[in-house]
């Protein structure tokens, strides 16, 4: 297979993607909804004091979008699993892992970047000090596509399953765990004036590990699930 | 074919694997007794009172092994996984779901122990410290491999994907640990490689034979499971009812 027609391929996925998300809009936004639904309960729930919801900030914006990103990670694969769309992908030649890197770049730019763009109005909600803005958004920045990544193969494990969410969540979160850790590190280090370049360096190095070896584990999953 | 061949192909075939883990059952049961019996004997009665920590000292024989085998353990699903997915071989299936309970039991264990240590010690019974943080996130994992066998209906199937699973973990799982470890940390360091003072004889010796004596727990647990599945994956088969007449016979 030519390099030529893997490009072409990689770039008719993400077209396709693009045009059912837009087509499907009101479904994109479900994940986002609950993303703001979930952030507005903290204050009401541990109370309005500006001083706590500062401290917590960073967490809470952290948390709500691990929650809505797995929220959208169950149907990453389903409907394309269900119609036999996936078979024919498998069988038309081009490389899994590319295959399932462009679902994930999609995925990302439908799911993960929304989450990015909305991020300046939680951290006004939760209170965040403008010292831990940017950092934010820089973390999510690097965080969301790996959130996508690592999802994507538990998606990919669980779509044959009637009921993957549920499952899909156990899955996954345990594989978020050093990212929080690392995000929230980050921004907590930046509001009080720490250095945090060594947690975003290493975020970047998750990145780059997560971009490289996660499309290929998701492409085994796939093949597992249609076997 | 070779001899390394030859075992391969012999270790793959269910009939073989039955019949020489049959054999070996016994003896791993044995060893294991008579070892716990060694290691809880010095541990808990001949082994001197910490002058820090009193006795509660002695958790740590039950604790550290089990803490030790939650990882290992991990860390063979993850081997038996990937050999499982590369070569097709359906008995590191088996061995794969098979040592996701037993894996699952130690790290149970080494949390419960721990947070009964760590009540008289650190006055809680719980602390978001690194290492007790992961190995809860491990436990979660093991959750997650055990979930998603169950969950699958046709059983290799939810094999190769428990195993898939285990290998992303199993590559997850340094990662995780540093990341709590440069999160916070309050546990002590390990006994074993630090920099302080070492362990003295008296207290080396029990946990040393503590922490052989559950290899051999999980190597008989684990093989009565593996048969266990074997005969129920393949009970219209041929061997399994030869089996069955026979012993009935």
């Amino acid at each position: 297979m030519s390099q030529q027609s893997s490009k072409t391929a990689f770039l008719a996925l993400l077209r396709r993607d693009f045009l059912l998300a837009y087509r499907r809009r009101a479904e994109l936004l479900q994940p986002l909804a609950f993303l703001l639904v979930v952030t507005a309960l903290f204050p009401l729930g541990v109370g309005p004091s500006p001083q706590l919801l500062a401290s917590i900030a960073p967490g809470v914006i952290w948390i709500a979008a691990l929650l809505a990103t797995v929220l959208s990670l169950d149907s990453l694969f389903r409907s394309d699993f269900e119609d036999g769309t996936l078979e024919q992908m498998v069988i038309s030649g081009q490389p899994l892992a590319l295959i399932a890197l462009a679902r994930t770049v999609a995925h990302w730019l439908v799911a993960g970047l929304p989450i990015v763009l909305l991020s300046p109005l939680l951290a006004l909600w939760m209170n965040l000090p403008d010292e831990g803005m940017s950092i934010l958004i820089e973390t999510l920045i690097i965080g969301t596509p790996v959130l996508s990544l690592i999802g994507a193969i538990g998606g990919a494990l669980t779509v044959s399953l009637k009921r993957g969410g549920q499952l899909l969540s156990l899955l996954v979160f345990p594989l978020y765990v050093p990212l929080l850790i690392l995000a929230t590190g980050a921004v907590s280090a930046a509001i009080v004036g720490l250095p945090y370049a060594a947690q975003v360096y290493y975020m970047y190095a998750g990145l780059i590990a997560a971009l490289t070896l996660a499309p290929f584990a998701t492409a085994a999953a796939l093949k597992l699930s249609l076997s | 074919m070779n001899r390394v061949t030859l075992f391969f192909h012999k270790a793959g075939s269910p009939p073989w694997f039955y019949r020489v883990s049959g054999l070996l059952i016994p003896w791993f049961w044995a060893i294991f007794i008579v070892l716990t019996a060694i290691g809880l004997y010095l541990g808990l009665i001949k082994a001197p009172v910490d002058y820090q920590q009193g006795e509660t000292v002695r958790i740590m024989y039950l604790h550290v092994p089990s803490a030790w085998m939650s990882m290992m353990i991990y860390g063979f699903m993850a081997i038996m996984g990937f050999i499982a997915l590369v070569w097709r071989i359906r008995m590191m299936e088996v061995l794969v779901i098979s040592s996701a309970p037993i894996g699952a039991a130690f790290t149970l264990i080494a949390l419960i122990t721990g947070s009964l240590w760590g009540r008289p010690m650190w006055g809680t019974f719980w602390v978001w410290d690194a290492r007790l943080t992961s190995e809860l996130v491990l436990l979660f994992l093991y959750f997650g491999v055990i979930a998603l066998y169950k969950a699958y209906d046709e059983p290799r199937k939810a094999a190769r994907a428990a195993s898939l699973l285990s290998i992303v973990g199993a590559f997850n799982l340094p990662i995780i640990y540093f990341s709590v470890v440069w999160w916070n940390t309050l546990h002590q360091g390990s006994s074993f490689t630090g920099d302080g003072p070492g362990i003295h004889p008296s207290m080396l010796w029990p946990l040393l034979i503590m922490a052989t004596t559950m290899k051999f727990y999980y190597g008989a647990s684990l093989l009565s499971r593996a048969r266990l599945t074997l005969l129920k994956q393949d009970h219209r088969k041929r061997w399994v009812q030869d089996l069955l007449s026979g012993e009935n016979s």
